[in-house]
């Protein structure tokens, strides 16, 4: 059996779940000043999640997953640029657009094998980053969609320069998308795809749907991602064609990878040591940056594959195994 | 009109057998070891690179230039295959895709840093360049030496893979590693030969495309896919595969750019997808 299963015992998991988002929430007094920073974490913590049902849980590797985000990026950002500002429905609607594109997509992904579906998503990811460059009456092209109106959180809640709004909104749709997640990965739903992920076969011999199973994976991932880039446009009121670009799949990954897959957290883990991480460094020089991104993952393929969330429960473990009392 | 055809066509083919060049050493990688290297293209910039110092700061004669990139290019996959490679040839695809994006970023920061961000401008040779005249079509001469280079290199492959004992254990250790290697044939080394082959091809198309394909520090980004096409839509089972591949798949290209180039870019990445539906291992496969 897998090692992760970092919250099935359901003390540890709801005490450490509880802190997590406590701190979150306590983000107000804690960073007041990088609250921008700290929504974008947010935002790209679940678009890791979203990533995470992909390939942790349902083990299937893309690097077109920004496809979804950028689908929902722009359809929240189109309605508010056509004066529908207010921010719920527009997070509806990209929901709909990105599922509706993740259904439709999921049929040629699901085919095939590893390098089969690497290149499918990756020509995705490709194709729709050139269609937001052609269509420029829509999208802006390259100058990005500018103009976007919001309109305040439930008429309350205005969008201010602080960022105040912009990050109690992400976290409140961060949160309770979180729980919806952890929800469907412990239901059979989510056991079954992580029978899939390890032997799609046997799944299939035991009667298992697999194709079925997995295109309804991707599907609610693309809804997911779809939000995700929903979000990212209506707290920055700005959507540019890099919402599409094969980096952000690619970072994506590599966020995910951090924190750890197939263990829920991992991905918001990854997004918050990779963007402060980002934050600081790249300040230094740019190009720095990318090299050493790049050795950190030959590192991480190298020594130990379960991210910053798996080596913490490793730690944590070791430590409760020493405890005299010793159980859990 | 037909003279356009024709110009086109030879163009593409051209570009066709620049992508053949620096990919057929992907598809020996897959082929043989079932490993998916997304930082094969940076064996092409590097190539790039090593071209432009050797023509401009060192002043090489462009056909000493050659076979000098070919030997860099090599010896940098020779060693990469030591420090690296060899580690991953057991490892999930995930764990192979991470490890060679992440090469992949480090290439492509260690060309921003040493060659700043922007395209190199190259001058082809005074001899390759000019247009002639053949039957009314003006044609580049330095992309029929491309074509002529291509041809030849085709050749010495083909006869390098059918008709010599190495060739032979390669074609072996294709077909059945294991068999292969009961028969006393080092597969393994046999495949770092091939690696290094296929690296230092790499470079050389590389180097010889820097004025058609370009060459900046994102080269191994950008071509990746159709790199990855040529060897997914070629199959890894012979030479011609490929080959064939890139030569369509410049083509279209080419032509598609020509024609349509309101939807340039489209037509590869949607026939990939097609083409990756209809037949998921490749149009060439042996499965």
């Amino acid at each position: 059996m897998s090692p992760l299963f970092p919250f099935r015992s359901p003390v540890r998991s709801r005490v450490a779940e509880v802190v997590l988002w406590m701190v979150l929430a306590a983000g107000f007094w804690l960073w007041p000043s990088y609250l921008a920073l700290w929504s974008q974490i947010l935002i790209a913590g679940l678009f890791a999640l979203s990533y995470d049902l992909v390939l942790g849980y349902a083990g299937i590797v893309s690097l077109g997953h920004a496809a979804y985000f950028g689908v929902g990026a722009y359809a929240a950002g189109v309605l508010s640029r056509h004066g529908w500002g207010e921010p719920f429905s527009g997070l509806l609607l990209a929901a709909v657009c990105a599922g509706a594109t993740g259904f439709l997509t999921s049929f040629l992904v699901v085919r095939g094998r590893d390098l089969t579906r690497l290149m499918v998503t990756t020509g995705i990811g490709l194709l729709l980053y050139e269609l937001a460059n052609r269509l420029p009456d829509i999208t802006g092209g390259n100058d990005g969609l500018i103009g976007m109106e919001m309109s305040p959180v439930l008429g309350v809640f205005r969008f201010d320069m602080y960022g105040r709004t912009a990050y109690g909104y992400s976290l409140a749709v961060t949160f309770v998308l979180f729980l919806l997640m952890r929800r469907l990965v412990h239901s059979p739903f989510g056991l079954s795809l992580r029978g899939i992920r390890d032997n799609p076969g046997r799944m299939l011999a035991l009667g298992y749907p697999v194709h079925r199973r997995l295109i309804a994976a991707y599907t609610i991932a693309a809804v997911y991602a779809g939000v995700a880039g929903a979000l990212l446009a209506q707290t920055t009121q700005f959507v540019g064609t890099d919402v599409f670009s094969f980096n952000r799949s690619a970072e994506v990954m590599v966020m995910l990878i951090v924190g750890g897959t197939g263990m829920l957290y991992g991905g918001l883990v990854g997004a918050a040591v990779f963007m402060l991480a980002h934050h600081y460094l790249s300040d230094l020089n740019a190009v720095y940056w990318q090299f050493w991104l790049g050795a950190f993952l030959i590192a991480i393929v190298m020594f130990g594959r379960d991210g910053v969330l798996g080596a913490c429960l490793r730690l944590s473990r070791v430590r409760l195994r020493q405890r005299p009392t010793g159980s859990l | 009109m037909l003279t356009s055809f024709l110009g086109v066509l030879f163009d593409g083919l051209a570009y066709g057998m620049l992508l053949f060049l620096i990919s057929v050493g992907l598809s020996v990688t897959l082929g043989l070891m079932n490993f998916i290297n997304l930082a094969h293209g940076a064996f092409g910039m590097l190539g790039g690179y090593v071209c432009v110092l050797a023509l401009q700061s060192w002043g090489l004669p462009f056909f000493v230039m050659l076979p000098a990139v070919f030997v860099v290019s090599a010896l940098a996959g020779l060693v990469l295959e030591r420090v690296l490679y060899r580690y991953l040839y057991r490892r999930s695809h995930l764990d192979q895709v991470l490890a060679t994006i992440g090469l992949t970023f480090m290439s492509i920061a260690a060309a921003t840093y040493f060659f700043g961000p922007l395209q190199q401008p190259l001058q082809v040779p005074k001899f390759l360049s000019g247009q002639v005249s053949v039957l009314g079509v003006d044609l580049n001469i330095y992309r029929g030496f491309l074509l002529a280079v291509g041809v030849a290199l085709t050749i010495v492959l083909t006869l390098a893979l059918e008709r010599t004992r190495f060739g032979a254990s390669v074609r072996a250790s294709v077909d059945k590693p294991r068999v292969a290697e009961g028969l006393g044939i080092r597969v393994g080394l046999v495949f770092q030969i091939t690696f290094a082959v296929g690296c230092g091809l790499a470079g050389l198309g590389g180097a010889l495309g820097v004025q058609v394909l370009g060459l900046d520090p994102v080269f191994p980004l950008k071509f990746i896919v159709y790199f990855l096409l040529v060897v997914a839509v070629g199959g890894t089972s012979s030479l011609k595969g490929p080959l064939y591949a890139a030569l369509l798949l410049g083509v279209i290209d080419v032509a598609g750019k020509y024609y349509v180039p309101q939807i340039g870019a489209f037509i590869i990445y949607a026939m990939m997808i097609v083409l990756l539906v209809i037949r998921p291992h490749g149009l060439v496969s042996r499965q």
